[in-house]
C-alpha cells in the first residue's frame, strides 16, 4: 500500500464521516463520465471524491482519483474544480494536476432535449483519472511509466444533450479536446441512461428504500483526432452504474467498466462519494 | 504558435457565444410562461393519502435549504406561504418545479420523477 493510497483511504473515511454529520441536499449525477443537464443548485458546494482502479495488461495496476469541488454559481451556470492524483503500483504516487470546468445552460426552460455548453481548462501530467476518453487514448497510455515532465495543458469543449423522460435520464456528450501545445484536436463521446428504482417517494424517511437508488449505464470512448477521425485505434467502455442517495443527502456510487476492444483496459472499477454543503456563501456570511 | 492562437480564439469565441445566448434569453414572470395545457393539469396524486407526507419529506431533502424547513423563506429565497403559491394551480406549480426559473435562481427539478414533483405540489398546496 503506497502512502498516497493510504492518504486516499483517510480522505475517503473523512468524507464518509462528514456524510453522516452533514444535512445536505441530494447529490448530482449517477454517471462518472457522462454529463447530464443537471446543474448544481445555486449557492451550494458539492464535494465529491471519485476514484478509478485498473490493471492494464502490459502495465502496472493503478488508482486514479479526483477530488471535485462543484459550485452552483447560478441556476444556469455550474463551475467545478478538480484536483487529480494517481498511484501506480511499483512506480510512484503523484499529484497530477488540476482542471477547471464550467457548464452553462443556454436555454432557461426544460425542453425535450436540453443542451449544455461545457468549457474546461486542464493542466495535468501522467493523469489516470479517466474522466473522459478522447482521441487515441488507450491501453498504450497505461504502459508508460509515470512521467510528470510531460505537461498537458488542454482546453476541452463538450456539447451536452440531455433529456428527462418518464423518470429516465438520457444524456449524450460530444467531446473535443485540444492540447494547447502543437497537437491536433481529439474527439470523444459519452452516452448514458439512468433512472431511480422507484418514481414515487414513500411517506416516511427511509434509508434502503428503492427511491434512494438509481441505476444506469454509460458508454464512452474516443473518436480519433483531426488527422485520423474514426474508430481506428480508439478505446471504448461500457459501464453500468449504481448510486445510493442517502436521506442525509450523501451519495455513494459504484461502476464497473468493461473495455470493448483490445485497445481498452479490460476492466475498470470506479467508486464515488459526495456530499453537498447547502448555501455555503450564506453560511459564510452568517445567515 | 498559430495553432495555439487559433485554439485560444476558438475557446474565447465559444465563451462569447455562450454569454450572448444567455443574455438573449429573457425571463418574465414565470406564471405568464406556463402553457395553458400545463396550467390546467390536475394533480394526479391529489387523492393519494400519502402524497402530502411524501411531499413534505421531499421538500426537506431538496427545498428546505433555500426555502426554510417550514417553507418560511431563508435569506433572499422566497417564503412559500404566500397568495402566489396558494392561488397557483397545481399544474403551474408542477411546471415551475420541472422548468425552474433559472434566471431568478430557482433550479429545475426535472431530475425528480414526475410523481415526486406532484407529491411536492401536494405538500405546497397543503401549506397554511
Amino acid at each position: 500500500m503506497t502512502r498516497f493510497a493510504a492518504k486516499l483511504q483517510y480522505l475517503s473515511a473523512l468524507l464518509i464521516a462528514m456524510c453522516f454529520l452533514t444535512k445536505a441536499g441530494s447529490a448530482q449525477e449517477t454517471y462518472f463520465v457522462t454529463y447530464s443537464h443537471e446543474m448544481e443548485e445555486p449557492g451550494n458546494l458539492e464535494v465529491e471524491f471519485k476514484s478509478v482502479a485498473g490493471s492494464p495488461s502490459g502495465g502496472n495496476s493503478f488508482v486514479g482519483s479526483a477530488l471535485a469541488l462543484e459550485y452552483g454559481a447560478k441556476a444556469w451556470w455550474t463551475s467545478e474544480l478538480y484536483l487529480d492524483g494517481q498511484s501506480t503500483s511499483g512506480e510512484s504516487t503523484i499529484f497530477t494536476g488540476f482542471r477547471w470546468e464550467n457548464r452553462f445552460r443556454p436555454l432557461l426552460e426544460e425542453h425535450w432535449i436540453n443542451p449544455v455548453l461545457y468549457v474546461e481548462f486542464e493542466d495535468t501530467s501522467a493523469d489516470k483519472s479517466l474522466l473522459e476518453v478522447v482521441g487515441h487514448d488507450g491501453l498504450a497510455d497505461f504502459a508508460e511509466h509515470n512521467d510528470r515532465s510531460e505537461k498537458k495543458r488542454e482546453g476541452e469543449l463538450k456539447l451536452i444533450f440531455s433529456s428527462n423522460v418518464r423518470g429516465w435520464n438520457f444524456s449524450e456528450n460530444i467531446i473535443a479536446e485540444k492540447n494547447l501545445a502543437n497537437e491536433p484536436w481529439e474527439f470523444g463521446y459519452a452516452v448514458g441512461a439512468s433512472r431511480p428504482l422507484a418514481s414515487k417517494a414513500g411517506p416516511k424517511p427511509c434509508v434502503f428504500c428503492r427511491e434512494n437508488f438509481l441505476a444506469g449505464v454509460e458508454m464512452y470512448g474516443g473518436l480519433g483526432d483531426r488527422p485520423s477521425l474514426g474508430l481506428h485505434h480508439t478505446s471504448h467502455y461500457v459501464a453500468p452504474a449504481l448510486e445510493w442517495r442517502m436521506p442525509s443527502g450523501t451519495s455513494f456510487k459504484v461502476s464497473p467498466g468493461f473495455g470493448l476492444n483490445d485497445y481498452s483496459n479490460r476492466f475498470l472499477l470506479r467508486f464515488g462519494v459526495s456530499y453537498e454543503i447547502n448555501q455555503i456563501a450564506a453560511r459564510l456570511r452568517g445567515h | 504558435m498559430r495553432r495555439l492562437r487559433f485554439s485560444i480564439l476558438v475557446l474565447a469565441t465559444a465563451s462569447c457565444c455562450m454569454a450572448t445566448l444567455l443574455a438573449a434569453v429573457g425571463d418574465g414572470q414565470w406564471r405568464t410562461r406556463v402553457p395553458e395545457r400545463a396550467r390546467l393539469q390536475a394533480n394526479p396524486l391529489a387523492n393519494d393519502r400519502d402524497a402530502v407526507a411524501a411531499g413534505a419529506k421531499l421538500f426537506q431533502q431538496n427545498c428546505a435549504s433555500c426555502h426554510g424547513n417550514q417553507a418560511e423563506g431563508r435569506s433572499k429565497r422566497p417564503n412559500l406561504h404566500t397568495d402566489r403559491v396558494k392561488h397557483a394551480t397545481p399544474g403551474e406549480l408542477e411546471w415551475l418545479l420541472k422548468n425552474g426559473s433559472l434566471k431568478n435562481g430557482m433550479p429545475s427539478w426535472s431530475r425528480l420523477p414526475e410523481p415526486q414533483r406532484w407529491q411536492l405540489v401536494a405538500y405546497l398546496k397543503s401549506l397554511p
